[in-house]
């Protein structure tokens, strides 16, 4: 018997073909309480299918609050001679004031992982200030992931962290023991990829200095893009579209204080058309930003979801060619390529609606979004879906 | 699952896409011409492949009721049953659909109406981006898309034939639609619009025009089916102003293949 009649055996309707895309979700409590990360995985592991197992991972805010004045950096090793090597180069400025293995366990699935461990670093210079602190350490893990061999430094920030690899989502979690962890943000990614090979440092959440982004689509204009970037002492390395993006978080955000609403008007700019229409001071301000970041303009569908210790920010290309519905119920903000994930694991949103493209939707600790119409409110619909606490128990 | 002669009702609790269709369809042959389907949360292609499992008249006489959230693609290729949501549906709904109808008690996501051939999709609120891309109509065959409140951008793009009307009921007096783009690329069918549209927000190549008699005897139509559906006031909804937006040639793009 050949294989396609075992797949008729199996399923005589003959649909098993598997469709794709990436899932994203993010949760914040802007209240700033602690969750853990049961919600997170099971509306992960509801969009199952849009993924393949090449890639998942989650980045947690409120991480590591007994450390929270260091910096923690996770890093893997796929040897153990780069471990030596980059303690070398982290000890000319910086204290190591922890340093352990990041805890995992055997995961049916999980396999070729590489060494995987954590610091907690403080400044040998105390006298720099929060930027000076935070561009040393920029030029420090640049410097690790380009001229250390067999070194990643996969996430670097206070009070937060990155855990991802090569699986599904619910592998991953599993396999970094999340259920031990808790924050007041998570985001999170399930990865289909499309335009490059699939290695533990190419899944996503992608991090710089308390920054991560998890991202569905694709970066047409990549080129252009690390073309400016690089001017600016970026270098790319990692094989994939999303890391520009996370450069030009660090870049606008980080380093030049920009807000998101400004952020988004650079990598996903009203068309000059819209501009021409604007009334003063906009069409200044707007043309400006596009003269200025012409090169950083993101061509191409994506969606993504940028994460730092202040606020989470929901935000599609100008088009929106990709997925992406928010909600909120209470102090929690969520975002997720699919509305349905949301409802499994919150029924009663408070309200639930898919963002205009080019525009973001920002949680901040203090402040939960506003829909962008009465009609975005769901009061009225609604038989809820039973859950995820059931499905778990079942 | 249990299957009580007309009438069967499915748990979609913790099933994959693939095995929730794989029921429907099992209890379809089994001749079940009434389906409740309940804790729905994102299973793909619900009501799509139903072919073969009864027959047209069975077919057309099928109605699957779904409770929570349907997942992308629901009624894909749908030829004959009725589908009601009673929630929000996510995108893709009604992707290429033949015949048959889709009511949605809630809001539709992107490309609700994609490509769509024939039958009906009501909405009862709002839709996101490109509804009723590239819908078609050939002879007797044409799709319906009713929307109660507004839409997001480039609704009928791209559209070749079929209806699309938009109620923006829940709109504010003197509140413009909030779409922009509309009907980019459209060379066929018709769009209504109740209410009023933001200056510069159509695409190019599209021609407004005020509805003849023929054309309100249309709306109203499928305003009283919508409003049927919903518990809202035909009447009421009939009385206010409605544009009609139609291709202004036939075949936009010609200047960009043939010179």
């Amino acid at each position: 018997m050949d294989l396609v009649s075992l797949l008729k055996l199996n399923n005589p309707f003959g649909d098993d073909k598997r469709h794709a895309a990436c899932a994203i979700f993010g949760m914040m409590n802007v209240s700033g309480e602690l969750m853990p990360g049961e919600q997170v995985f099971a509306a992960m592991n509801n969009m199952h299918e849009r993924g393949n197992g090449l890639g998942a991972g989650f980045a947690v805010y409120g991480l590591y609050p007994h450390m929270r004045d260091y910096y923690a950096l996770h890093v893997m090793f796929t040897d153990v001679r780069g471990k030596t090597a980059a303690e070398e180069l982290l000890r000319k400025s910086f204290v190591l004031e922890g340093s352990e293995p990041i805890p995992t366990r055997k995961t049916p699935g999980i396999s070729a992982e590489p060494l995987l461990w954590r610091y907690f670093l403080a400044p040998l210079d105390t006298s720099l200030g929060e930027d000076g602190e935070q561009d040393l350490l920029m030029d420090m893990v640049l410097r690790l992931n380009t001229e250390v061999p067999d070194t990643f430094v996969f996430s670097c920030g206070k009070n937060m962290g990155v855990f991802k690899g090569v699986g599904y989502p619910d592998q991953i979690a599993h396999f970094y023991r999340l259920e031990d962890y808790s924050g007041y943000i998570w985001t999170a990614h399930s990865r289909f990829p499309t335009n490059s090979h699939a290695w533990w440092g190419g899944a996503h959440p992608f991090c710089l200095v308390d920054w991560s982004v998890v991202h569905n689509g694709e970066i047409s204009s990549y080129g252009t893009n690390r073309a400016f970037l690089e001017t600016l002492g970026y270098r790319c390395t990692l094989f994939t579209d999303t890391e520009v993006m996370a450069y030009a978080v660090d870049l606008l955000m980080r380093r030049q204080k920009m807000t998101p609403e400004l952020f988004a008007k650079v990598v996903a700019p009203p068309f000059w058309e819209e501009i021409d229409a604007m009334a003063e001071p906009e069409r200044t301000l707007h043309t400006a930003l596009r003269v200025t970041y012409a090169g950083l303009l993101m061509n191409g569908p994506f969606a993504v979801v940028i994460a730092n210790g202040e606020q989470m920010i929901a935000l599609t290309d100008r088009i929106r060619l990709r997925p992406l519905t928010v909600a909120v119920r209470g102090d929690i903000f969520y975002v997720s390529s699919e509305e349905a994930a949301i409802r499994f694991v919150c029924p009663g949103v408070d309200a639930v609606w898919t963002p205009k493209g080019g525009v973001p939707v920002v949680g901040r600790l203090g402040l939960i979004p506003k829909p962008e119409h009465a009609s975005d409110n769901v009061g009225v619909c609604v038989t809820a879906c039973g859950g995820y606490r059931d499905a778990a128990q079942s | 699952m249990c299957t009580t002669g007309l009438f069967a009702e499915i748990d979609a609790l913790g099933l994959s896409y693939s095995e929730l269709n794989q029921r429907v369809r099992i209890a379809v042959e089994s001749g079940a011409r009434r389906l409740v389907l309940r804790n729905v949360a994102g299973q793909r292609y619900i009501g799509t492949n139903l072919y073969g499992c009864a027959d047209r008249q069975g077919l057309s006489g099928l109605l699957l009721e779904i409770h929570g959230t349907p997942g992308n693609d629901l009624g894909a290729f749908l030829d004959g049953p009725t589908i009601v949501v009673y929630g929000n549906a996510m995108d893709g709904t009604g992707n290429t659909m033949t015949s048959g109808r889709i009511v949605i008690h809630g809001r539709a996501g992107d490309i609700t109406g994609l490509s769509a051939r024939g039958g009906e999709i009501f909405v009862r609120d709002s839709v996101g981006y490109r509804t009723g891309v590239h819908m078609k109509q050939y002879q007797g065959n044409r799709p319906v898309i009713v929307i109660g409140g507004t839409s997001q951008d480039f609704l009928g793009e791209y559209m070749a034939g079929g209806i699309i009307i938009l109620l923006g009921l829940h709109l504010k007096a003197n509140e413009p639609h909030a779409c922009n783009r509309l009907c980019s690329g459209m060379h066929g069918g018709a769009v209504f619009v109740r209410g009023t549209l933001r200056h510069g927000s159509l695409g190019h190549g599209v021609s407004v025009q005020p509805l003849n008699a023929d054309d309100r005897q249309l709306v109203a139509v499928y305003v009283s089916r919508y409003a049927e559906l919903f518990g809202a006031d035909a009447d009421s909804i009939m009385n206010a102003s409605f544009t009609k937006l139609v291709p202004a040639t036939g075949r936009p793009y010609k200047q960009l293949y043939a010179y």
